[in-house]
């Protein structure tokens, strides 16, 4: 834990009550107000030179007000009473209450900060231990053969604190730290130019170097790219897919995620609507999202709206159990949020969202479950991916893969992208290893908003998927 | 607007002898309402500010953000960014831009009426625009949102190097996403207008749009896979120029990532296609009269008649290739200059889509496209991305088809450009869309 925890409140509780009431004063039933402290670093080295060091700062408030269907928001960077007042005025009005009340509000804590998950807070390093980093990881690409033509290299890390309260007297709060490192190369051969990309993100502080080696992420990121000069285009058409361990979280983040966040679900526009209870995936499959997870991406203490994150379980042995929830779909149903209301900033409204989602392991040996495919595709390493959750459809790019024939793995092969059906996906599952792990750390952007997640898989199979190659 | 300029002008005063020093303010104000049956879902109205502090000392660049106009925040962000510089390698090419012999064009993109627009008013236009789709046919089953929104942006930029600009515009949008469903099946389709003004706007478009989008891909199948002529409809041709624009910035070329770096002169796409850079065309959604280092944005050719004309360069990159700036530089508040073009287009051609389409015995319309940050590498040049259209059969739309990837790579792609149809449309992205006929692309699909 950090030496210096400073556990008083971004803004006094009183403010804050102050804020809520003048918000509630025209009738509201609902007023909530969000407060954000973050200060990020980001360093980038590129063509060999450190480019820059650059610091980020943020600081603002944002107002919710809900009166019946309607929400109103405003946002501020001024956190003076003044400005919160305007600010509150300005929800009030945006939710159209023209009413006259006056309800009072109790906190139910004390609104105390919890301590920051960070051995090492990256706000006591030096930049010049930052910049240390990128040079190793450049070195090491640049030795790694002659064809490794660009390195580039970029640290990162931020610490946002954030201080929620709201009219049903939840008061809470939340330190994240986090600490992310990625290399890309590009590698240059007669037919052209391949890139290769190697990256690490976790919710934890500087301490994260003493357990990952940049040098080897940088080999990683210079071997995606070298063996991809040799790569042959990508076949073309459906046939079996199987993903590597810790790549295929995407594939789940977006075959059925997207679909099972309430939001979606309450407007009928996910193919999940109306089916809980039902057997949407193969038996094997048992699908979490979990808020909770020590040091992965997509971990928090407490959501943007002030509700602890919380392992939920989505699929079960097959079954559809449960979507995830925000406050004003949770509410609506009358149930429990889910702790998954969050937000890219103060100066957006929260809306349901992933945390880090995975795939449970399986039975399955992961070497028998290529040997066993005749013929099909190996995906070592995802790119991002896009749903339309309406009609299940969902893409997501392959940045290392490999032919698979006669049970082998043979031709590396260019990058492209897959494609396949939600629900028919989930059923398609047909082998799941017991070699999971986490992928790389990701953002997942929905309505224009961006927020990390973290999804992890074992080695498993679909035995059909469409892979988008130009190879007939 | 002048007080933005005057808090940029109290940093750059406190330039240390030997520091060079850009500060570069954004003011926004922006309005959002969505509709949901027939009531309002949300209303924000929103206010934000920030400056980004660039410092420059023996070649080495430091910078540091807020999201403020607070002056104390500010003064910490000058420090911070002075300490930061102290860790950069020292570049030779390093430095400011400084003020060139080009006025900034005088651009009518900022509108009063937009500024006293009520708020009532706003919200009724996203009602009646959820209304409209809802009731634009029986097969429309929802409107998963309807949103009407607006900003008003202001930006300034000064430095030690005798920059002085601000810019002024404003911005609107309505649109929608509709859901429609036959038969047990369901699918989605937007529709969108976009002006400098409420005025500019068409609710009725934006409707009908989202709704002949959504129900024309009812009973959509699998296609198979195989190679086939696709024509891409302004939407998806837009997104993928955009992409085309990014291969060709001074950056991406000086480090070894454009596929296009030692082409200059060559042919590289059909004759049919002449690529442009224009942020001075008041049309674009993204026209500008000054770039991100304050320098006036000028036009630029790109590729004229299919050949290789240009690459676009920020002063850095202008330097380094011993040229001058192109007025490309982009970033926002908090992040320090980039390249990039700003409003592409394509000289459009003489024949309609219908014309186009009609010339066509067997093909494929694309009318979205999925996955295109991760399907499309644009150092490579290697693309797949997901999509869905109509079949073309005998000249005409026929059968909708969804699931399936188009696959080829942006060279190939580029110099199969057939026929560049008459229907350029200035989109809300950085370049505008026109119909494409693209001799062959590879299908992914059964």
């Amino acid at each position: 834990m950090s030496t210096q925890h400073d556990a008083r409140p971004l803004l006094d509780p009183a403010l804050l009550q102050e804020t809520i009431e003048t918000a509630l004063q025209s009738g509201a039933t609902f007023a909530e107000v969000f407060v954000e402290d973050k200060r990020s670093t980001s360093a980038v080295l590129d063509d060999s030179k450190i480019e820059e060091l650059t610091s980020g700062r943020r600081r603002g408030a944002g107002i919710r007000v809900v009166l019946g269907e309607t929400t109103g928001f405003a946002h501020t960077a001024d956190l003076s009473p003044q400005g919160l007042q305007t600010a509150a005025r300005a929800a009030a009005a945006a939710a159209q209450s023209a009413g006259n009340s006056n309800r009072s509000v109790a906190f139910t804590a004390d609104g105390s900060m919890p301590a920051p998950v960070a051995a090492v807070m990256p706000d006591q390093v030096s930049g010049s231990q930052k910049v240390a980093l990128l040079q190793k990881a450049d070195q090491a690409a640049r030795g790694f053969q002659a064809a490794i033509t660009q390195v580039s290299a970029h640290y990162a890390d931020s610490r946002r604190r954030i201080q929620i309260a709201n009219s049903e007297g939840l008061l809470a709060g939340d330190d994240q730290v986090r600490t992310l490192f990625a290399v890309s190369c590009v590698a240059q051969g007669d037919l052209g130019r391949q890139t290769g990309r190697q990256s690490m993100g976790h919710t934890v502080g500087f301490e994260i170097f003493d357990s990952v080696d940049v040098e080897s992420m940088a080999l990683q990121a210079a071997q995606r790219a070298y063996t991809k000069l040799s790569a042959v285009p990508a076949p073309s058409g459906e046939m079996p897919v199987v993903v590597g361990p810790g790549g295929g979280g995407v594939l789940f983040h977006e075959a059925c995620g997207h679909g099972l966040e309430a939001d979606i679900i309450a407007k009928s526009a996910s193919v999940f609507a109306g089916r809980r209870g039902e057997m949407v995936a193969n038996p094997m499959v048992t699908l979490v999202d979990d808020g909770t997870m020590a040091g992965e991406w997509g971990r928090y203490g407490v959501d943007d709206e002030g509700n602890f994150a919380q392992r939920n379980v989505l699929i079960e042995n097959g079954v559809l159990t449960d979507y995830m929830w925000d406050y004003l779909r949770a509410t609506k149903e009358g149930r429990p949020c889910s702790g998954n209301g969050r937000r890219e900033s103060y100066q957006h409204l929260p809306m349901v969202r992933m945390t880090n989602t995975f795939l449970e392991p399986g039975p399955d040996d992961p070497a028998e479950i290529i040997a066993s495919t005749d013929h099909g595709v190996y995906v070592a390493q995802l790119g991002g991916g896009q749903v339309n959750t309406v009609t299940g459809d969902f893409v997501f790019g392959m940045t290392e893969a490999y032919l698979i024939e006669n049970g082998e793995l043979t031709s590396p092969i260019r990058d492209g992208n897959l494609i396949g059906n939600g629900p028919q996906t989930l059923q398609d599952i047909d082998a799941i290893a017991g070699d999971f792990a986490m992928g790389s750390p990701g953002t997942c952007g929905k309505d224009g908003q961006g927020v990390p997640v973290g999804d992890g898989t074992p080695t498993l199979r679909v035995a059909r998927l469409t892979v988008g190659g130009t190879a007939a | 607007m002048s007080d933005l300029l005057a808090l940029c002008d109290r940093l750059v005063a406190q330039a240390q002898p030997g520091e060079q020093v850009e500060v570069v303010a954004v003011h926004e104000r922006e309005t959002e309402v969505r509709a949901y049956e027939g009531q309002v879902e949300s209303l924000t109205a929103a206010e934000s500010q920030g400056v980004g502090v660039r410092v420059i000392r023996d070649g080495r660049q430091g910078f540091a953000s807020a999201g403020t106009l607070d002056l104390t925040i500010l003064d910490e962000a000058l420090a911070e960014a002075r300490e930061n510089l102290a860790f950069a390698t020292p570049d030779e090419f390093c430095a400011l831009a400084t003020p060139d012999a080009l006025d900034p064009a005088a651009l009518d993109i900022y509108r009063q009426e937009l500024v006293d627009f009520p708020v009532e008013t706003k919200v009724a236009l996203a009602l009646e625009l959820e209304r409209r789709t809802r009731e634009g046919d029986p097969r429309i089953i929802g409107v998963e949102s309807a949103d009407y929104s607006d900003s008003v942006t202001q930006t300034a930029v000064a430095t030690t190097t005798g920059i002085r600009t601000t810019t002024a515009e404003t911005g609107c949008f309505l649109s929608a996403y509709s859901l429609a469903e036959e038969n047990g099946d369901t699918q989605a389709g937007f529709g969108f207008s976009v002006g400098r003004q409420p005025s500019d706007l068409d609710v009725n478009q934006a409707a009908v749009d989202a709704v002949e989008r959504s129900t024309r891909m009812l009973g959509a199948v699998k296609p198979p896979s195989g190679r086939m002529m696709v024509v891409l409809d302004p939407w998806v041709s837009a997104q993928f120029l955009g992409i085309v624009g990014g291969t060709l910035s001074g950056e991406a070329v000086q480090k070894g990532r454009s596929l296009f770096a030692e082409r200059l002169g060559d042919q590289v796409a059909a004759s049919t296609l002449t690529l442009i850079d224009d942020p001075t065309n008041p049309a674009a959604f993204t026209a500008t009269a000054t770039d991100g280092e304050g320098l006036a944005t000028r036009r630029n050719v790109l590729m004229q008649d299919g050949r290789l004309e240009k690459f676009v360069h920020n002063s850095y990159t202008a330097r380094r290739a011993g040229t001058a700036s192109t007025g490309s530089a982009v970033r926002g508040y908090a992040s320090t200059p980039g390249v990039g073009v700003q409003a592409v287009s394509v000289q459009p051609g003489e024949l309609s889509p219908a014309a186009l389409i009609a010339g066509i015995t067997d093909g494929l319309l694309v009318q979205g496209v999925s996955g295109l940050h991760s399907g499309v590498n644009p150092v490579s040049g290697d693309f797949s991305t997901g999509a869905e259209g109509l079949r073309i059969r005998n000249g005409e739309l026929a059968e909708p088809v969804r699931e399936f990837t188009i696959a080829s790579t942006l060279q190939k792609m580029l110099l199969e450009v057939t026929a560049v149809g008459d229907d350029l449309v200035w989109l809300p992205m950085k370049a505008a869309g026109v119909t494409l006929v693209i001799a062959e692309l590879t299908v992914s699909g059964a």
